[in-house]
């Protein structure tokens, strides 16, 4: 069996620590080491957006990112966008607009909405839709979706 | 009288014939009518005391969940029908 | 992409409620945004252990032997089972819910017995200390296979020395079984009228073959399941599907178990469309965990996925249709060759309820085939049957309006079917929304548009489906503090939790804050049929009614009695109790709840129903494209859905089905097929190359939601789930063929093939 590794990292603002083979991808240890189920695996090769998290800043599938390279690295999953107990306006406004049927696009749809908002504040229609093209729906055929995302941008500029 | 709607599959045992007015106040009575003039409609319809599973019967274009239990009206149409109840 | 304002649309309301017709927010909603919601991937238990399938990488071949010692000996694996572990299913039939069908073609697709008929057929499985250990085991079984020719379409497979795919498999030839060993599985015909006169009335005869390709629901949530076979004997399973009962019944048959010793529990599920309804995996799971001893999770691999579940029928279809100079529909005659994938079940039945569904036509001949194919054993996809159905006679219809100089919305609303009307397979339709959803489509701003610019046209279409009703259980408990707790066993993929809910508020005068659902496991609810056939919110609504209306009652006889009066002077009305006997009493269900204890018992309603009254759906396109002539690329500028729901109960939610059916109605129109080579294995099995449509592929998709009451719901609602998935690829078609004046008769319409149109037409040659 091959030795395990172990990682320290940032994890919606905490710091972890984890045992992990170098062979696990970040999505199986979220979910299946640290209990994080919200991320979903859809495809396993980077081509659904299911197990979309933030790293570093950036959105990345984390089914294509091994669990090792999170050390030292700040990691945000689904888990982490709420404020406590309150919903971030993006939450709140999908569950007003709709945006979600089935759900399980929603975590990793919400994931890289999030990071969108937080680097542009009004984006445009198409923006939104380029932002989003790796987060795959089957349900809602992206209408509620990219409406609720621009409810939840003019929701955060008048909260400024 | 209700009128019973053969399937075309099934006019054999009717000489070919496509439409029977028969009495029956529920489907049952039908088809036990119906087997009376054209033996072997009871056996080709139903399987011990229910229609067969792969058959439906619609009453005035609706399709009952009742099977044989089904009340039928004088003047009623009835239809048999594959037993598909809906896709997904 | 669209820039008009999103005004959703409401035509013919003609009843007002309180709560049903509102737009709350979904009982789930806080766990499903924030991650907490278990679906059955997430399911976790003391002891856990994995599962992986092995699968056959042939398309058709004899098994000659399985020999799983080694794997057996790896040092991780804790089980291994084969098709030897299972018994055989002779000929038992089960009923799935939504039809009869032999419990071999399931059990053997289970895992394979004799022979493998697909790629990706399961062959045997293993359970492991982790999923990577169980997916090294698989590597450690030999299975020696003798491959054998496969076939691959219906018009291979249907003709004379095709290679066989079962040597037990003889034609039923017009409901007539015969001894013709073969792959057509069965042939039926439906008959109105008189079609040779109806061809020699007609002043104008189109007639056109078609094809369409085996497409995918593709749910974006892979098939889970967990489960533990008890040291009692009892097997509880966890699972991602559409229908638990339908899961236990077939678990319990295929493993010889009484259905009492089976549990099941719907976890949260990731989409479905048809494609959760066969069991796959959980009798596999529940094996190895008797083998093992421990609980088994078994969850699929995208290419498993694709490769080992249910897509859809790929069809070859021939659709002639005459019609008078007056526009007037005099014939039609279809014939129908749907592939079933391995196993005999073709949904070519419903295909034929629908292919003319929407015409008042005379004479209507159709013939449907049901031929097996080395390719997986197809299961429902969204309406199945119908979508491939109406690309040919939408296609056909249209070529008439363009013959005959008439505006392609008025030849179908000249001929639209209505209450009274006569389908091809018999009855007469009741109440039906066909000409008001082709009057909201003429009317519609989109329909006058002005579309200008090269290469850019617009096209319309129409479809019909006749939704399912079947049984459905509910029960209602009161709480003291005057709310409600629903249950209720269907299991909520697109929000209908909170659909079912409103409708015993509305029932109770309750807010929808007020009542609690749940979608709970087999044991604690009344059986309830599958969660498709668009059936949910008509008949699981139906059973909630009802439920509510024996709380209200029990209620009505409670307050009776405290008051000392005649229940039958005791009224209900918005919320509160009120006798009219002398002086007013009044009191409203919140009052009364916390009284119920101590006034003879808590009270508890509960509704087992198996509804007539189905109504129904019509859906309609219209589209505008835009192609661009180097490349194929067709862009879609603006789509409009519309859809008569009856009375939509959420309309948010009825939205939702309009946008998610057209989104794989584009899906299957413009890029999804299977991509199989000469040796039948699919050379696309992952989400790169299986392309289903992105948010950049797609406009806003406005929504237009038509309100014809169906008379046999008591708020009118019809099944909206299925219908809008039918015309999108039939609309699109003709919105091509109006931009660049091509005529496709395949699917999909991928650039490569408009490309080939192009050039066909402008007489272009290599």
């Amino acid at each position: 069996m091959p030795r395990k590794v172990q990682v320290q990292t940032k994890l919606n603002g905490e710091q972890v620590e984890f045992l992990c083979e170098p062979r696990q991808s970040l999505l199986e240890v979220l979910r299946d080491e640290l209990g994080l189920t919200g991320t979903k695996e859809g495809c396993n090769d980077g081509n659904c957006g299911a197990c979309t998290v933030m790293f570093d800043g950036r959105i990345v599938t984390s089914c294509l990112v091994l669990a090792v390279e999170a050390e030292g690295k700040e990691i945000t999953t689904v888990e982490g966008i709420a404020a406590g107990n309150e919903l971030h306006p993006i939450q709140q406004c999908f569950l007003e607009g709709a945006a979600l049927q089935c759900g399980v696009c929603t975590p990793g749809i919400l994931v890289a909405a999030k990071a969108l908002l937080d680097q542009d504040s009004n984006p445009s229609e198409e923006k939104i839709r380029f932002w989003l093209a790796n987060n795959l729906c089957r349900c809602t055929g992206y209408d509620k979706i990219v409406r609720s995302v621009q409810a939840a941008a003019e929701k955060m500029q008048e909260a400024r | 009288m209700a009128t019973v709607f053969i399937p075309g599959s099934m006019r054999d045992l009717t000489g070919g014939q496509a439409e029977i007015e028969v009495h029956g106040s529920t489907v049952r009575d039908i088809v036990d009518e119906l087997d009376v003039a054209h033996p072997g409609v009871k056996d080709w319809l139903v399987d011990g005391n229910r229609l067969k599973p792969s058959l439906s019967v619609a009453v005035d274009g609706v399709v009952s969940p009742l099977g044989l239990l089904q009340d039928v009206e004088g003047n009623s149409e009835v239809h048999f029908v594959a037993a598909i109840a809906g896709g997904c | 992409m669209s820039d008009q304002s999103y005004e959703p649309s409401m035509v013919l309301a003609t009843k007002t409620f309180d709560v049903v017709g509102t737009r709350p927010v979904r009982h789930d909603g806080a766990d499903k945004v924030t991650g907490r919601a278990i679906y059955g991937a997430d399911v976790t238990l003391p002891g856990l252990i994995h599962g992986a399938v092995l699968r056959s990488p042939h398309a058709h071949a004899r098994i000659k032997s399985i020999d799983t010692s080694k794997a057996e000996a790896h040092p991780q694996v804790r089980a291994v089972v084969t098709s030897a572990d299972i018994a055989d299913a002779g000929d038992k039939t089960v009923d799935l819910g939504e039809g009869l069908t032999r419990l071999a073609f399931i059990r053997n697709n289970v895992l394979a017995r004799a022979k493998v008929l697909y790629r990706g057929h399961a062959v045997a499985a293993v359970a492991a200390a982790s999923v990577h250990d169980a997916l090294e085991a698989l590597n450690l079984i030999e299975v020696e296979y003798e491959p054998l020719p496969p076939v691959l379409t219906a018009p291979e497979a249907m003709k004379e020395g095709a290679s066989l795919l079962h040597d037990d498999l003889t034609t039923t030839e017009l409901g007539k079984p015969t001894d013709k060993l073969s792959n057509v599985a069965s042939h039926f015909r439906h008959e109105k009228g008189d079609i040779e006169k109806g061809f020699a009335d007609a002043d104008l005869i189109l007639e056109k073959e078609f094809d369409t390709s085996t497409v995918h629901q593709g749910y974006i949530e892979p098939h889970n399941t967990t489960a533990l076979w008890n040291n009692d004997g009892r097997i509880q399973i966890w699972t991602s599907t559409q229908g638990p009962f339908t899961i236990r019944d077939t678990t319990a048959a295929i493993l010889e178990k009484p259905v009492s010793q089976v549990r099941v529990t719907p976890t949260e599920i990731g989409g479905g469309f048809g494609g959760k309804i066969p069991v796959y995996i959980d009798p596999v799971a529940a094996l190895l965990s008797k083998k093992s001893g421990h609980p088994v999770k078994i969850v699929m691999s995208r290419a498993d996925v694709l490769e080992g579940t249910g897509p859809t029928p790929g069809s070859h279809i021939k659709v002639k249709m005459g019609v008078k100079n007056d526009g007037t529909m005099v014939a039609a005659q279809a014939s129908l060759a749907y592939e079933a994938g391995a196993f005999p079940g073709a949904m070519v039945i419903p295909a034929s309820m629908c292919v003319f569904a929407a015409y008042d036509i005379p004479n209507v001949t159709i013939d449907g085939y049901d031929v097996v194919v080395n390719k997986p054993s197809t299961a429902a996809y969204r309406a199945p049957g119908a979508t491939n159905a109406a690309f040919a006679t939408e296609n056909i219809v249209s070529a008439m309006a363009e013959k005959l100089g008439v505006d392609p919305l008025d030849l179908r609303l000249n001929n639209a079917s209505k209450k009274g009307t006569r389908r091809a397979d018999g009855p007469k339709f009741p109440r039906i929304g066909c000409v008001e959803v082709l009057e909201a489509m003429k009317s519609h701003p989109h329909y006058s548009a002005p579309l200008e610019g090269p290469n850019r046209g617009r096209g319309v279409a129409i479809g019909f489906w006749f939704n399912a009703g079947l049984p459905s259980a509910c029960n209602i408990a009161v709480n003291a503090d005057g709310s409600i707790t629903l249950v209720e066993g269907s299991p909520d993929i697109g929000g209908t939790r909170t659909s079912i809910a409103m409708q015993a508020a509305e029932v109770l005068g309750l807010p929808i804050e007020n009542v609690s659902p749940s979608v709970v496991d087999t044991d604690s609810v009344g059986y309830t049929a599958v969660t498709g056939g668009s059936r949910v919110t008509f008949a699981t609504g139906l059973a909630a009614i009802r439920a509510a209306r024996d709380v209200r009652d029990q209620m009505i006889k409670r307050a009776a009695r405290i008051w000392g009066v005649d229940a039958d002077t005791v009224e209900f009305e918005k919320g509160v109790f009120i006798s009219r006997n002398g002086t007013e009493n009044r009191m409203t269900f919140a009052e009364l709840a916390p009284q119920l204890a101590a006034t003879g018992g808590p009270i508890v309603g509960r509704a087992g129903v198996n509804p007539p009254g189905v109504g129904g759906s019509f859906a309609g396109n219209i589209v505008d494209v835009e192609i661009d002539p180097e490349t194929g690329k067709v862009t879609i500028l603006r789509f409009t859905a519309f859809q008569d729901a009856g009375k939509a109960i959420h309309p948010s939610y009825v939205e939702g089905q309009m946008q998610g059916g057209s989104a794989q109605g584009i899906g299957w129109a413009l890029n999804e097929e299977y991509f199989m080579n000469p040796d039948g294995k699919m050379m696309n099995s992952s989400l790169l190359d299986y392309r289903m449509p992105t948010s950049l592929d797609l406009p806003m998709i406005d929504t237009c939601i038509i309100e014809v009451a169906n008379p046999g719901h008591p708020f009118g609602a019809r099944g909206v789930g299925e219908a809008n998935i039918i015309p999108p690829p039939a609309a699109l078609a003709h919105a091509i063929h109006n931009a660049v004046d091509i005529d496709m008769r395949r699917l999909p319409m991928n650039p490569v093939a408009v490309m080939e149109a192009i050039w066909q037409k402008n007489g272009v040659t290599d």
